[in-house]
């Protein structure tokens, strides 16, 4: 049974994949066009100095989301790879 | 930092591009694609014009236009800003589809679509790049597709099968790597051949049913009102979608209004009614046309991408972790920035002093000519001692910083490391509610506060980008980093040289760059609290992958485009101010001078500042242009004084300290010059940019208010304090 949680609580080097997208419809769009629509595996790549923004890899590309828009996207904890999680 | 004609010229806001063909047979191409996937690099390898380029994605942010000859034939080239979509969101988004669909206006009168489009891809993230090649192809089946940065793939162990993606696709697929100039010749070819040409037939993505029941209901119903102009199914997505903005293009370009089209309108109401019935929505297909696209486009890459290597963003993420991370973010911002100063502190001094002697030298061999030549003194006067002396020191002050700071800076630019301060700086803009995207543009600041606030297109929020425009002019221009360098080396460093001594200097400008940054902050936050009030928009920030710069190219590219453009620009300024401040200098008007009249009559008032008189007029002549604003204060200086042989800033701080100057004067001359108005190429923009003569006035107002209060300020307190 996976981990149900949101973008924004992702750690650095863990990944999720996107189960539902419930930002309001121009960031949502906004997420399609950048590929992160629901069954994408995404990975938190680094977190700003304040925590705040993260750096996500969506599809090949990093992109930087604030945790008030990643806090929109749920997501399912994936295991690491090697790890026991 | 995109310093060129088009982006603080006169065609810097020009929102409609205007075709420029020189005769008939001209093909015009469209070249579209992501950001940061190299188009303009394309762009100016083809037509050997010079549009910005850097990584970072929104450089390019209006239509550019350039011509090329291929083969014999002329082509006209329009690189398109870069978009993730067609679907369009942001003022970008908007002009690129809008070129797609309705072409750009002639000069003479009519509109003229593309002949074919160019969707430039990236090879390392085709996935994504494929989504809007998908979009195009619906609207554009004469395009041709070109994966770029071919060679950075491969780096990466990555490697695309072109001939099977352009079976999949169903139009030509060209590799190029622009930035070693392979491939292009070929991209041409396949271009020509797009239009010679049957039209292809690309492979066309299949929405979910109820999606396409819709649009083959609506197809032919637009089919008849459209002609050839757009492809009819699209039309129909897009007129399912409602996406207010290409109704109200369609209805400026052509002579329908869907919206008052009867059939249509009927049409749309009973498809929407069985949509509902079948349980979709209208965001539900929004959300499912844009999921499909992203499918397609994964099936399709996953096809023909190959040895994809896990790791293959290693090292970026290293570094990431070094330049953004909570313990070394913003150390190694503050290093980074102090580094490129120091550099060009410690480089330009030499040069500066052997460009002042040897221009100085020339101006006495000028006396010599004019004397020689019997000119009347006034000539001589208006021209070698106003003119030619304003412009020596322009050039000897301004040459030296910015032919080292520009390089270094585009260093960095090209590297990547842009996204990565607006990602470190980004909490603080959050805290401000402002978009952390302002931090891109206040790094074009540095290069050219113009050039700023017209890089504030990349902010789709209005009530963000007003904030960024407004308070761009916080950070100081190059124009301006002479003038601070130069009073800090004279008060505070002492004019000595020696390693020690420059990084000092350097340091100390970074404190005044942080400040400048810090009341950025506050303005904004300011702002949001009170005319510009509101909570920050939703916004995502690419952060692409490190790229080695390509040194030679940089440093050639930085100081022909960016130092010989700001200097010229500066020159032509300093030129004919050179010869008013003579004028006002050498005309007397009852037993004085115009310029003592005129900073008799500033000085009360600059001396509450800190200031004094000829202080604030310089600032005020040098409203054309900052890079004056030093120059003219010498000028006066000199016009009144005896001394008149110097060629080191040790002379320099003599002539300074006999005219009264105290470190409370340099500090305030230092502080006003960070917080004053903008100049007026960049309040033009502001005009330009805002279509607001309120809210250039508030750009003007606004650091002018916080330079006067802050110089007030430290004056009194230190007055105050018997420290002055």
């Amino acid at each position: 049974m996976s981990i149900q949680q949101t973008l924004a609580a992702l750690q650095v080097g863990q990944s999720a994949r996107v189960s539902q997208v419930e930002a309001g419809p121009a960031m949502r769009r906004r997420l399609f066009d950048l590929g992160l629509i629901p069954g994408t595996q995404v990975t938190c790549t680094a977190r700003s100095p304040a925590g705040d923004p993260a750096a996500y890899l969506i599809r090949g590309a990093v992109v930087a989301l604030r945790g008030r828009d990643a806090g929109e996207i749920r997501v399912s904890l994936l295991p690491e790879p090697g790890g026991t999680a | 930092m995109g310093l060129t004609h088009t982006s603080t010229g006169a065609g810097a806001a020009e929102g409609a591009l205007v075709l420029r063909r020189s005769g008939p047979d001209q093909r015009v191409v469209a070249l579209a694609g992501n950001p940061n996937v190299g188009k303009s690099t394309i762009f100016n390898y083809l037509t050997g014009l010079r549009q910005h380029t850097g990584n970072w994605p929104g450089k390019t942010v209006a239509n550019a236009q350039g011509r090329c000859t291929h083969r014999g034939r002329g082509y006209v080239l329009v690189d398109l800003p870069g978009t993730y979509s067609l679907m369009a969101h942001s003022a970008e988004e908007e002009a690129a589809r809008d070129f797609l669909c309705f072409g750009g206006a002639e000069e003479g009168g009519g509109r003229r679509r593309a002949d074919a489009a160019v969707v430039v891809c990236d090879a390392a993230c085709l996935e994504r790049s494929l989504n809007l090649v998908l979009q195009t192809l619906e609207l554009m089946p004469r395009t041709v597709v070109c994966v770029n940065l071919m060679d950075e793939a491969a780096a990466r162990g990555l490697s695309v099968d072109l001939e099977g993606l352009s079976r999949l696709l169903g139009v030509p697929v060209v590799g190029t790597s622009a930035g070693r100039g392979e491939g292009l010749e070929a991209l041409m070819d396949a271009v020509e051949g797009v239009i010679q040409g049957p039209a292809p037939v690309p492979c066309a993505v299949t929405y979910p049913p109820p999606v396409e029941a819709a649009a083959a209901q609506l197809a032919p119903i637009l089919a008849d009102r459209l002609g050839d102009r757009i492809p009819a199914r699209w039309a129909a997505l897009r007129l399912l979608d409602e996406d207010p903005s290409l109704l109200a293009a369609l209805t400026a370009a052509s002579d329908w209004n869907p919206r008052t089209d009867g059939v249509v309108q009927e049409t749309l109401l009973r498809i929407r009614m069985d949509l509902e019935r079948a349980g979709v929505d209208r965001l539900a297909l929004r959300d499912a046309v844009a999921a499909r696209l992203v499918g397609e486009a994964e099936e399709i890459a996953g096809a023909v991408l190959a040895r994809r290597n896990p790791d293959s963003g290693g090292r970026d993420r290293r570094l990431d972790r070094i330049l953004t991370s909570r313990a070394t973010g913003i150390p190694v911002m503050l290093l980074l920035l102090a580094g490129v100063l120091w550099l060009t502190i410690a480089g330009a001094n030499v040069p500066s002093d052997l460009l002042a002697s040897g221009l100085f030298w020339v101006q006495d061999r000028l006396t010599g000519l004019f004397t020689y030549l019997n000119a009347p003194d006034w000539l001589h006067g208006a021209l070698v001692l106003g003119v030619y002396r304003v412009l020596a020191w322009v050039v000897s002050v301004m040459l030296p910083p910015m032919a080292i700071f520009f390089p270094l800076f585009t260093l960095l630019e090209d590297f990547g490391y842009l996204p990565r301060v607006a990602f470190v700086l980004d909490h603080a803009f959050q805290k401000a509610r402002a978009c952390g995207k302002q931090a891109l543009t206040m790094c074009m600041g540095f290069g050219c506060n113009a050039a700023g606030v017209v890089g504030c297109r990349i902010i789709d929020s209005p009530r963000e980008r007003m904030i960024a425009i407004l308070t761009n002019n916080f950070v100081p221009c190059n124009g301006r980093f002479p003038t601070l360098i130069a009073i800090i080396t004279m008060f505070f460093v002492g004019t000595a040289g020696g390693p020690g001594r420059s990084l000092l200097s350097a340091l100390l400008l970074t404190g005044v760059i942080v400040l400048g940054v810090v009341l950025t902050f506050w303005i904004s936050r300011l702002l949001s609290a009170t005319a510009l009030k509101g909570t920050p928009s939703a916004f995502t920030l690419e952060l692409p992958p490190y790229r080695r710069p390509r040194v030679g190219q940089v440093v050639v590219r930085s100081v022909l485009d960016r130092t010989l453009f700001v200097l010229g620009r500066a020159a032509a300024v300093a030129a004919p101010a050179g010869l008013v401040i003579w004028i006002f200098a050498n005309v007397q008007v009852g037993g004085l001078s115009l310029l003592d009249h005129c900073t008799g009559f500033l000085d009360p008032f600059a001396r509450l500042l800190g200031l004094d008189g000829v202080i604030l007029m310089a600032f005020l002549l040098g409203f054309p242009a900052n890079e004056i604003v030093f120059p003219i204060i010498i000028m006066a200086y000199l016009s009144t004084g005896t001394l008149t042989e110097f060629s080191s800033l040790e002379d320099l701080h003599r002539l300074l300290a006999g005219h009264g100057w105290t470190w409370l004067t340099a500090v305030c001359t230092m502080l006003f010059s960070l917080l004053h108005w903008p100049c007026s190429t960049t309040c033009l923009t502001v005009g330009r940019e805002t279509g607001s003569f309120k809210w250039t006035l508030a750009a003007f107002a606004l650091p002018t208010a916080v330079g006067m209060a802050a110089c007030l300020l430290v004056a009194t307190l230190a007055r105050l304090a018997g420290l002055a």
